[in-house]
């Protein structure tokens, strides 16, 4: 038993009390100051580390000080089971960090997402069976986020991975509403008993039902909108564990919940406006359709050999590439890497366009670049690069398609109409980059290929690209 | 009326910790350049992970001697939470890795 400082309210205050408490507050700040640091790409990497020096701070001294409410520490054989599971826990996630490809970040990135609703659920399920337990309401809030947030992301993991294909049906939305509505009365039901305790089989059925709103949520959601549906699912976690932080009165947990909450539900909204789409359009799912764009511009589509591409690239005084997620798929980020040095050492400015939704994941694109050894100052934002769109003289599209749509801009009656795109159009010459002449993910025709000074090569990205490389080098 | 003051004034700390936190995760991130929003969106994620301390309360705290039900939950609780935060650091830092290298 530690030594009692003081009395307060009857209860009582230790010095491993105060301390656990301050080392708390200090958590909390550094995970304040580590995502401000991460905020900004000179002092990122110093972010990360500082957020996860709060952590194990707070694990440790959670280990070392934590007392019951009859005021005894953690025991010896607890504390040896909890050091035995962390470590394999810590070796397993640096192994899977380490393996895993720089392609594969999205779903690595749901995946750990998905290991923390989890962890959150099972926290909310055990701790609803604890007599002592005063915050059934949050527990149970606890346990719902999280699974929702758990199975979420493994379909979303799944469906990264490819290994999930959408499944749209329209009557998706009123079975969701459905279990939405059927957990609210679960919930409200199991608090309205006298003793909610003896009703743990309801908290089996709330969980489970949690888990398959979770899969069909995502279910529906098709590949273009995965930016936003990935921040969301980050921002569930995060309220999980603040929920769960209720429970403790951990202030620790609270507000470091609370900030991914409200950095995950930023990030979602920032999605959402670069797609020119409301969150609840994403949810439900699907483009509106109905009245597509037809291409009715009438001219034809021109190609263009790899030869004359390569003369005109190398030619120019100033190239943009506006990557997609077929650039991603291909994995060219390397090749177009290539292609990048080579024309900068023909004294050709090359600089990167990047959509803000452009691949599966925000900033994944960037992400891609950056492993291939792309200066990140290259990586240039939407409203930047359109500003210098005029005076470029070779746009190259690699794998993009509805992000560079001028119907977005110019045709009212689109369903892509407002969504800020990327002015490929207004460059002097544009080469698209396209495996055929599918359609993206909105499922509409783009304008864009038909203009006059656009030139289709089709192909594969990498091949491509490749291509490119080596007749640039022979000029 | 009254009820809506009296829980105000019931929960006032936890619902200023909120509201306030709220205020500081807008804050922090808002102007977040594109080029970082994967590495803040997966360092966010592994601090989410926080809930590790919820699975270390719960398994400090319980019969180690015996096995339950419970105990296994506990356990994987902690498990999966380390995943979250040590795969989430330790990816971050590797995206991360990559943006430092080519600054000239």
């Amino acid at each position: 038993m530690d030594k009692i400082l003081t009395t307060y309210n009857g209860q009582e205050f230790t010095v491993g009390g105060a301390i656990l408490e301050f080392s708390y507050l200090l958590a909390a700040i550094l995970f304040v100051y580590g995502l401000k640091l991460l905020s900004r790409p000179e002092t990122a990497r110093k972010g990360n580390f500082w957020a996860a020096a709060g952590m194990v701070l707070a694990m440790i001294t959670t280990l070392l000080l934590h007392t019951d409410a009859g005021g005894n520490r953690i025991g010896i054989t607890n504390a040896v089971v909890i050091i035995i599971t962390v470590a394999a826990g810590s070796v397993l996630g640096l192994v899977i960090s380490k393996r895993v490809k720089m392609t594969a970040m999205p779903q690595l990135v749901s995946f750990f997402n998905a290991t923390g609703g989890l962890a959150s659920a099972l926290v909310g399920l055990l701790e609803f069976s604890n007599p002592h337990n005063q915050s059934l309401l949050v527990t149970l809030l606890g346990l719902i986020v999280g699974s929702i947030a758990f199975s979420g992301s493994m379909i979303a993991y799944g469906k990264l991975d490819g290994k999930i294909g959408n499944m749209g049906a329209a009557y998706m939305k009123y079975v969701n509403f459905l279990i939405l509505a059927g957990l609210t009365v679960l919930t409200i039901y199991i608090l309205m008993q006298p003793d909610p305790h003896s009703v743990g089989v309801f908290v089996y059925i709330l969980f489970a039902a949690a888990l398959i709103y979770g899969v069909l949520f995502v279910m529906p959601i098709g590949g273009a909108d995965m930016p936003v549906v990935i921040s969301l699912l980050n921002s569930l976690t995060g309220i999980a564990a603040a929920l769960a932080g209720f429970i403790y009165s951990n202030e620790a947990m609270i507000l470091g919940g609370i900030l991914v909450g409200a950095a995950g539900s930023i990030l979602t909204l920032l999605m959402c406006k670069a797609m020119n789409r409301s969150l609840l359009s994403v949810i439900i799912g699907g483009f509106g359709g109905g009245s597509s764009a037809e291409g009715d511009e009438g001219g034809t589509i021109k190609e263009i050999s790899v030869s004359d591409a390569a003369i005109l690239l190398a030619y120019s005084k100033k190239v943009v590439v506006v990557p997609g997620y077929g650039l991603a798929v291909a994995q060219a980020q390397h090749t177009v890497h290539e292609l990048e040095k080579l024309l900068e050492s023909k004294g050709v400015s090359v600089k990167f366009g990047i959509h803000p939704v452009a691949g599966r994941m925000p900033g994944h694109l960037n992400v891609l670049l950056a492993e291939a050894d792309v200066s990140y100052d290259k990586l240039v934002e939407m409203d930047e690069i359109n500003k210098e769109m005029e005076t470029t003289d070779v746009v190259i599209v690699v794998g993009a398609n509805d992000v560079v749509n001028p119907s977005a801009n110019d045709h009212p009656g689109s369903p892509i109409y407002g969504m800020p795109i990327i002015n490929a159009e207004q460059a002097k010459n544009v080469i698209v980059m396209k495996r055929g002449m599918g359609k993206g993910y909105a499922g509409i025709e783009n304008p864009l290929f038909f203009r006059d000074n656009t030139r289709m090569l089709f192909g594969n990205a990498k091949d491509s690209i490749q291509k490119l490389v080596n007749e640039v080098n022979t000029l | 009326m009254d009820s809506v003051l009296i829980y105000f004034y019931t929960y006032k700390e936890a619902i200023f910790i909120i509201v306030l936190s709220i205020y500081l995760g807008i804050e922090v991130i808002s102007n977040v350049p594109s080029v970082l929003h994967t590495p803040l969106m997966s360092g966010a994620n592994a601090i989410s992970g926080v809930i590790i301390i919820g699975g270390i309360i719960l398994v400090g705290h319980s019969d180690v001697t015996h096995f339950s039900a419970g105990l296994v939950v506990g356990i994987f609780a902690v498990l999966f939470a380390t995943l979250n935060v040590a795969g989430g650091f330790a990816v971050t830092d590797r995206m991360l890795e990559m943006f430092k290298k080519k600054k000239k």
